[in-house]
């Protein structure tokens, strides 16, 4: 055991030398290798982190909503669909819900206004998320005027700020009374925005989204796992720009692949000959070639791996932000949940160590196994 | 020191950074429990539906609640011109039969 262990310690000292030997070619190697690495890393951990955050908060969304659609479009539902939709076993409680959307031109940022059961406002008041807080230079006690549908002036006086902490769900936030809102976006007495619907038993909402549609038929219910499983598919590999850096680190890996494989250079040819003709078995060959590949991809993953931990973990993923951002004003300040998924980082070091160093091995077993002469010629 | 041996410790500190990593993500988390519960009282108090990840449009800042022609508001056949349109897929309400 012992003898087995000094052999490879004296493989891993002859492999490192050659490595050295070509410093700038395996350093570029091992850089390329590890941004490769970085990049899929990123992606996976601010992926995941952002599901498991959404599938948390997102869990005490309603039950079911109720959306009337008018034309293939969202429209104002009126309060008497309440009534219209008679009494339906399981359905515990039903109220309208009163929301919008508002864009500001002295910033250039929409804003959601919304009208809160559990807090009660006055006229005037309102309570604004950090976001708003942060790019309008707001703060307690401050008034704010926005233009009105009808184009009156309404001004509002800020009463609180939603924690710093929640941005991630009020960022852009409202709250303001519901005659304040009326009043804003010319909404008469009678119409909400939508329905919401709470079910006592989750098994039952299948059942209950069932009925509505057949009681209100220009209706759509839509059900709180419909709501959880749209952040599920945030971020998937058939999307855009993963689909891109998808496919452009399968290239790089190809392309890695085809340089080992379509040939060795004709100093590593004359090594392995000259290695053969003093005597190096052909496995011994094929060791050291293991270990080279083994050793880059290695260093390389977890360089990767650890960069992309601190990249969105610690820098709260500030590559992706411009991504994220796109043409909005408004974006939220938050610290992604840190969330390791055993199975994700198993595929991806399957996926990055395996073929390289499969693909480092296999030429080399070819110039191992012919004859040193005609190797070295 | 030989080479092997200066190799073997970085791999090893790599590898306790790795491990480390793992634990900093478990310990993250309990960290963010209080942060999280309040997200949660928020939702449940001002029925939110979902995350204030896209505020560039309407149909990407409530996601869950857009209706199958928003995306295509400007003119039918309207190419996307959000770029958060690139990192999420439609409504799971959308994709399901009708």
């Amino acid at each position: 055991m012992r003898f087995f262990f000094r052999r490879q310690a004296y493989l891993i000292d002859f492999t490192l030398s050659s490595l050295a030997r070509r410093p700038g070619k395996n350093l570029g190697l091992l850089l390329v290798y590890t941004l490769i690495v970085f990049l899929l890393a990123s992606v996976m951990l601010f992926t995941q982190s952002l599901r498991s955050e959404a599938s948390l908060v997102l869990a005490q969304s309603p039950e079911i909503i109720v959306q009337r659609i008018v034309a293939g479009r969202h429209a104002l539902i009126p309060a008497s669909y309440l009534q219209k939709m008679g009494r339906i076993r399981g359905v515990i409680g039903r109220h309208g819900r009163l929301w919008g959307y508002f864009y500001d031109p002295a910033v250039r940022a929409n804003y959601t206004l919304m009208v809160p059961r559990e807090r009660e406002l006055a006229a005037d008041e309102i309570v604004i998320g950090a976001g708003i807080a942060r790019t309008r230079g707001l703060s307690t006690g401050d008034f704010i005027t926005f233009r009105a549908s009808d184009g009156s002036a309404h001004a509002f006086r800020v009463v609180d700020q939603l924690a710093a902490e929640s941005e991630l769900v009020s960022s852009d936030l409202i709250l303001l009374s519901e005659a304040s809102f009326r009043s804003f976006f010319g909404i008469p007495e009678g119409l909400y925005t939508d329905l919401v619907l709470n079910v006592r038993n989750p098994r039952e909402l299948r059942k209950v989204a069932e009925k509505l549609t057949l009681r209100l038929p220009d209706t759509r219910p839509i059900l709180r796992d419909e709501i959880l499983r749209t952040y599920d598919s945030i971020f998937s590999w058939r999307q855009g720009i993963v689909f891109v850096l998808l496919v452009g680190a399968i290239l790089a890996f190809i392309i890695f692949a085809w340089d080992k494989a379509s040939g060795l250079s004709a100093e590593e040819r004359k090594e392995i000959g000259v290695l053969k003709a003093i005597g190096w078995e052909t496995t011994d060959v094929i060791r050291m070639k293991f270990w080279e590949g083994s050793i880059i991809s290695l260093s390389a993953f977890l360089l990767g791996y650890l960069a992309a931990y601190a990249h969105v973990f610690y820098s709260s993923a500030v590559l992706f932000e411009p991504v994220l951002k796109g043409w909005a004003i408004l974006y939220p300040e938050f610290q992604p949940l840190p969330h390791i998924d055993g199975l994700q980082l198993a595929t991806l070091f399957f996926f990055t160590v395996f073929p390289y160093t499969v693909a480092t091995i296999i030429p080399i077993w070819r110039a191992a196994i012919t004859d040193p002469d005609t190797v070295m010629r | 020191m030989r080479k092997s041996t200066l190799l073997i410790l970085a791999i090893g500190l790599l590898s306790i950074l790795f491990l480390l990593s793992v634990m900093d993500a478990s310990l993250g988390r309990q960290d963010a429990s209080s942060r999280i519960r309040l997200m949660q009282t928020q939702v449940r108090e001002y029925e939110l539906t979902d995350l204030s990840l896209f505020t560039e449009a309407r149909y990407t800042r409530h996601l869950s609640q857009a209706d199958g022609f928003t995306p295509f508001q400007d003119h039918p056949m309207a190419f996307e011109h959000f770029p958060s349109g690139s990192l999420v897929t439609p409504p799971a309400l959308l994709g399901a039969p009708r």
